[in-house]
C-alpha cells in the first residue's frame, strides 16, 4: 500500500517538472527548428529545407553579424574575468567581517537593478549632452561636446557594466572556499606572489571561472538592451536581428534560423568551456 | 597576497586604488540616474538647473511626475500582475521539484536535472522566440480545426507570464532544493514516531523550515520578473508591462520622468534585494 | 668554535590591537634537537610559530636562524619550512606536484625534481604514490607526504602546528613514534607547537611549556614533569592531586603544612621563597601515593592518612581509585598499582595513603587567585 502510495507522490511530483520542460522548453525548441527548416513555398505552404540557414551563409551582413556579435561577447567575457578577479579576490582574502559583507552588498546592488537602468545610466554619462562631455569642456580639454555614444566601446563598457557581477559573485564564493593555509603554504615552500596564484589560487578558482565566463557569455550573446541602447540603430548585434525578422520583417523562418545558430554558438561555447575545465554543468550552475 | 604575507606598500595602495576605482564604476551610473530624478530640468542632463520634486508629484505638463503619469502606473501595475503569477507558479512548482530532486530517486533523475538547468544557458531572446513560435502554431492549429478563436495563445500577458516563468522556475528550484538539502530527515522521522501522519510531518515540520527559502526564492522571482527585458521583448502584447514600456520611451527621447522611475525601481529592487538575501541566510 | 644553533629567539614580543599574544619569550634550539611548545589554546603558541615562519611580523625582539636575523625577511625566503595544522595539502595537484612544488619555485631542473621527489618520499615510506590524488591517501599517509614536501626543500628548521590534531586516537599514538623517527632519520632541527602533553613528553629533548604568552618553563621531559617550576606547570602537565594548606613551619628545605581542615604533613625540597604563615597549594601526582590496608606499612617519614573509597576507575593500566582523605577532607586520586593486589577494592572500603614529603610540589598561591 505503501509503496503504491509513494509511487503516485512521485507522480505528482514529477507532472510539474514534466509539464514546465516539456511544454515550455522542449517543445518549444523542437518548433523552432521545426520552423527554421521550413520554406515558404506559397500563402501558409511550406517545404522542409535549409534554405534559410543557406540564406545565412551566402548574405554576408548575417554571418558577419553573427560573427561580430561572437568576437565581441567574448572580449567582454575576458575583460570581465580580468577586470572582476582581482575585486572577487580583494572580496573574498584580503577583508574580513563587516567590510567584507559590505563590500560584496554593494556589489549585490548593481546586481539587483534592472539591465534597463543601468544601461540608461551610461547613456546620461556617454552622450554628447551627457556628463562627460560636459565635464570635458568644464575643464577645459576639449571646446566642443563629444559624443561617447553609438560606438564599439560604449557597447563593452554596457557589457562588461552589466555582466561583471555575475562573474564577481561565483568568484568570491570559490575564493571564500579557499584556506588561507593552502596560500601560505604555497609562500611558506618558497613560492612567489606570482607562481602561488598561477598555481594554487586560479586552479582552485576553476569551477568559479567557468562558471562566471559561461554566464557572461551567454548575457553577451544574448544582450539586446545594451548594443541597441549603447550601441545605436546600426550597432549589428545578432539579437537585434533575430528581433527584426520576426517583429518588423514578419519573417518567423529567417528569424528560427538565427535564433536556432545563436542558440547552438552558446550550448558550444558552455559545452567546451566544461569540457576544457573538466567540469560538469551540474556542478558549475547547480551550485 | 593575503594579509599574513608581507607586501610592499605600493603594491598595496595601487590594489586599493584599483578597487575604489571599480565601485566608482560600479556606483557612476546609477548615481547620475538618480541624481537627474531632481533636475529641474526637461532634459536628463547638465546644465544643473536646481532641485525639484516635479519628477515624482508635478501635475502641470511638461512636468508631469510619476505618480500623475498615467502609461507608467499602468506599466507598473501590469508588471506586478504578472510578477505575481510568476513569483506564485514559480515558487510552487520549485517546491515540488525540490521534493522530487532531493528526496526521490527515479530512473533519468541525472538528465531531468540536466534539463531542469537548461533555461540558465538558454539566451533570454531565443526562450521567448521559441515560445512565440510554439503557441502560435498550436494556436494556428486549433483554429484551423475547431474555428474558434485562440487570442490568449497569441503574444500577451499570458505568454509574458509563461516565458518569464519557464527559467525563473530554475532559479526557485536551486533555491528551494539548497535549503531542503540542509534538512535532517530525522525530524520528520521523529514527528512521524510521535505520531504525526505524513502530510502532517511535512506541513508542521519541513515546510516551516524551508519557509525561508520559499520567501527568499518568491522575492528573487519577483525582482527577476519586473525586471525582465529580453523574453519578454518578444512576447508582449498590447499590454506592456514596466521595462518594455520604458524602453519604448527611451527610444522616443528621454525625460527626467524616466530617471524618477529608476530611482524608484533602484530604491525597491535593492531593499528587496536585501530582504531576500536576509531571508535566504536566516539561520534557523 | 661551536656553530650557532638553528633557532634563536630573544625577547620576542607581538602586541595584537587589545592584548599581548607573546610576551618577551626567548629560547634557542640547537640543531638537530626536538624542541616542542606546549600550552593550552590561545596561550601564543601558534603566533610564536607564525612569527618564525614569517606570516606575522614581531612586535619587538630577535629571530636568529643559524644566526642570521629574519626580521624583515619575507615567508618564501626563510629556510624553515612548515606543516600546517590541516596540512595544507594542494587539492588541485597530485602527490608529485605537491612534493615538488618547493623545488620547482627554485628552479630546480625537471628531471631532478623527479628523483628528488621519488627519493624523499621513499625516506618517509611512501615510494610510488606520485601520480595519486590527495583524497586518495588517509590520514596518516597525508602527514607524511606533508613532511616530505617540507623535508624535500631540506629547510634548516621545521614547525609543525599541531598536525596530529585532526587525526583519530590509535593514528595519533601511531604518528607521534613516526614523526620522532622520522625527525631521527632527517637530522633536522624540529620545533613543534601542541596542547596534548603526551605529544610533547614523547617526542621532544625540550619542552617549553607556554601560558599567556610567556615560557613558564623549558627543560627536558622529565624536568618538566618531575620538577615542573610553576603551578601552572604542575596542573597543565600530567595529572595532579592539589590543595591549599598553610605553613606551619619552615626548617631548610622542609615545609610543615597544614590544610585547611586541620591535620599535619611535611613537604620536602622547596624554593627559598616560601615563608611561614604564607598559603601553598600542593601538587601530589596520583601514582606518588601508595595505597595500604594497613596503617604500618609506611615509613615514618612518609605522611600518612587514613581515607574511604568513593569510587574505583578501572581503565587497564591506568585505573585510578578516588577516595576521601578523612584527615584532611580532600578528595584524592590515587593510582592502582599493576600487582593487582588491590583488585577487590569496593566504594566504601576503608584505606590507609602514604606519600613521601620528597614527591609533592608547593607554590606560592597567588593573590588574585
Amino acid at each position: 500500500m505503501s509503496r503504491d502510495a509513494s509511487r503516485l507522490g512521485l507522480l505528482l511530483l514529477l507532472a510539474p517538472l514534466l509539464l514546465w520542460l516539456f511544454l515550455l522548453i522542449i517543445l518549444p525548441h523542437i518548433g523552432l527548428f521545426v520552423v527554421s527548416v521550413s520554406e515558404k513555398v506559397g500563402v501558409r505552404e511550406y517545404e522542409i529545407g535549409f534554405g534559410n540557414y543557406a540564406a545565412f551563409f551566402t548574405e554576408p551582413l548575417y554571418w558577419r553579424t553573427f560573427a561580430r556579435t561572437a568576437i565581441m561577447s567574448m572580449l567582454a567575457t575576458a575583460l570581465t574575468l580580468i577586470l572582476g578577479f582581482p575585486i572577487a579576490y580583494y572580496i573574498a582574502k584580503l577583508t574580513k567581517g563587516r567590510t567584507k559583507t559590505t563590500l560584496f552588498l554593494m556589489c549585490m546592488i548593481p546586481f539587483w537593478v534592472s539591465e534597463l537602468v543601468r544601461t540608461y545610466g551610461w547613456m546620461i554619462l556617454l552622450r554628447e549632452t551627457g556628463v562627460f562631455s560636459n565635464f570635458l569642456q568644464y575643464v577645459g580639454l576639449t571646446s566642443g561636446p563629444i559624443e561617447f555614444l553609438y560606438n564599439d566601446a560604449a557597447i563593452m563598457v554596457g557589457l562588461v557594466y552589466t555582466s561583471i557581477l555575475f562573474m564577481v559573485v561565483p568568484l568570491v564564493t570559490t575564493l571564500d572556499s579557499l584556506d588561507d593555509s593552502l596560500i601560505e603554504a604555497g609562500y611558506d615552500l618558497g613560492g612567489t606572489s606570482l607562481s602561488v596564484m598561477r598555481e594554487i589560487v586560479i586552479p582552485h578558482a576553476m569551477p568559479g571561472i567557468v562558471s562566471g565566463c559561461i554566464v557572461v557569455f551567454m548575457l553577451s550573446l544574448g544582450n539586446y538592451l545594451t548594443p541597441i541602447l549603447l550601441g545605436g540603430k546600426d550597432s549589428l548585434w545578432f539579437t537585434g536581428m533575430i528581433y527584426t525578422q520576426f517583429i518588423t520583417r514578419f519573417n518567423w523562418e529567417l528569424g528560427s534560423a538565427f535564433g536556432f545558430l545563436l542558440l547552438a554558438l552558446s550550448s558550444a561555447m558552455v559545452f567546451f568551456g566544461l569540457k576544457l575545465s573538466r567540469q560538469s554543468l551540474s556542478n558549475t550552475m547547480g551550485r | 597576497m593575503i594579509p599574513t604575507v608581507p607586501q610592499s606598500n605600493i603594491t598595496k595602495w595601487c590594489y586599493r586604488a584599483y578597487v575604489v576605482a571599480f565601485f566608482i564604476y560600479l556606483a557612476l551610473p546609477l548615481s547620475v540616474v538618480c541624481v537627474f530624478a531632481f533636475n529641474n530640468s526637461v532634459f536628463p542632463s547638465l546644465p544643473w538647473e536646481g532641485f525639484t520634486l516635479a519628477w515624482f508629484f508635478g501635475t502641470d505638463a511638461p512636468f508631469i511626475g510619476v505618480f500623475n503619469e498615467r502609461s507608467i502606473l499602468r506599466a507598473i501595475g501590469t508588471s506586478a500582475f504578472v510578477a505575481v503569477w510568476v513569483a506564485g507558479l514559480a515558487v510552487a512548482v520549485g517546491i515540488c521539484n525540490a521534493f522530487l530532486f532531493v528526496r526521490h530517486e527515479f530512473r533519468g533523475k541525472a538528465l531531468l536535472y540536466m534539463l531542469m538547468l537548461l533555461p540558465l544557458i538558454i539566451p533570454g531572446v531565443i526562450l521567448g522566440i521559441s515560445i512565440l513560435v510554439f503557441s502560435s502554431s498550436v494556436a494556428n492549429t486549433l483554429e484551423d480545426a475547431t474555428g474558434l478563436w485562440f487570442d490568449s495563445l497569441r503574444p500577451g500577458l499570458l505568454l509574458v507570464i509563461l516565458g518569464q516563468f519557464s527559467f525563473i522556475a530554475t532559479f526557485a528550484t536551486l533555491v528551494i532544493s539548497a535549503r531542503l538539502q540542509k534538512f535532517d530527515p530525522s525530524l520528520e522521522e521523529a514527528a512521524l514516531n510521535l505520531g504525526a501522519s505524513q502530510w502532517g510531518a511535512i506541513r508542521q515540520i519541513t515546510l516551516p523550515f524551508l519557509f525561508p527559502a520559499i520567501v527568499a526564492s518568491a522575492i528573487v522571482s519577483v525582482l527577476m520578473s519586473f525586471e525582465n527585458f529580453n523574453t519578454t521583448l518578444m512576447l508582449v502584447g498590447s499590454e506592456s508591462p514596466l521595462t518594455i514600456t520604458m524602453f519604448d520611451k527611451l527610444k522616443q527621447g528621454s525625460t527626467p520622468v524616466l530617471n524618477a522611475v529608476s530611482l524608484l525601481l533602484i530604491v525597491v529592487s535593492a531593499a528587496i534585494g536585501l530582504i531576500s538575501l536576509l531571508f535566504q541566510n536566516a539561520k534557523r | 668554535m661551536t656553530e650557532a644553533p638553528d633557532l634563536v629567539c630573544r625577547d620576542l614580543v607581538k602586541d595584537f590591537d587589545r592584548f599581548r599574544a607573546v610576551d618577551h619569550v626567548s629560547f634557542e634550539v640547537p640543531q638537530g634537537s626536538f624542541f616542542s611548545i606546549l600550552g593550552p589554546s590561545g596561550c601564543g603558541k601558534t603566533t610564536l610559530l607564525r612569527m618564525v615562519a614569517g606570516f606575522q611580523t614581531p612586535t619587538g625582539g630577535e629571530l636568529l636562524i643559524k644566526g642570521n636575523s629574519m626580521i624583515g625577511v619575507p615567508p618564501n625566503k626563510r629556510p624553515v619550512s612548515m606543516v600546517f595544522q590541516h596540512l595544507a595539502l594542494f587539492p588541485t595537484m597530485s602527490i608529485g606536484e605537491n612534493v615538488g612544488f618547493g623545488l620547482r619555485q627554485r628552479g630546480v631542473g625537471r628531471s631532478e625534481i623527479k628523483t628528488r621527489v621519488e627519493e624523499v618520499l621513499a625516506r618517509v615510506g611512501l615510494p610510488g604514490i606520485t601520480d595519486r590524488r590527495v583524497d586518495q591517501l588517509s590520514g596518516g599517509q597525508k602527514q607524511r607526504v606533508a613532511i616530505a614536501r617540507c623535508m624535500v626543500l631540506e629547510p634548516d628548521v621545521l614547525l609543525l602546528d599541531e598536525p596530529l590534531g585532526a587525526l583519530d586516537l590509535k593514528l595519533r599514538e601511531h604518528m607521534k613514534i613516526e614523526l620522532k623517527a622520522l625527525q631521527h632519520e632527517f637530522n633536522t632541527t624540529f620545533v613543534y607547537i601542541t596542547h596534548d602533553q603526551s605529544e610533547a613528553l614523547v617526542m621532544s629533548d625540550n619542552v617549553a611549556v607556554m601560558n599567556h604568552g610567556r615560557f613558564e618553563q623549558i627543560g627536558t621531559p622529565h624536568d618538566i614533569y618531575h620538577a615542573p617550576a610553576t603551578a601552572f606547570v604542575a596542573g597543565f602537565v600530567g595529572e595532579a592531586n592539589r590543595f591549599k594548606a598553610k605553613v606551619t613551619g619552615k626548617g631548610g628545605s622542609t615545609l610543615s603544612l597544614e590544610p585547611e581542615s586541620g591535620a599535619k604533613i611535611t613537604v620536602e625540597g622547596v624554593g627559598s621563597d616560601i615563608a611561614e604563615g604564607q598559603n601553598v597549594e600542593v601538587f601530589l601526582r596520583p601514582e606518588a601515593i601508595e595505597l595500604s590496608k594497613t596503617e604500618d606499612s609506611f615509613d615514618d617519614d612518609q605522611n600518612v592518612t587514613a581515607g574511604v573509597v568513593t569510587s574505583v576507575l578501572f581503565n587497564g593500566a591506568n585505573s585510578m581509585v578516588t577516595l576521601k582523605d578523612t584527615a584532611f577532607g580532600a578528595t584524592l586520586t590515587v593510582a592502582l598499582p599493576q600487582t593487582g593486589a588491590f583488585s577487590d577494592l569496593h566504594e566504601g572500603d576503608s584505606v590507609f595513603v602514604g606519600w613521601h614529603p620528597s614527591k609533592a610540589r608547593c607554590y606560592l598561591v597567588e593573590r588574585s587567585s
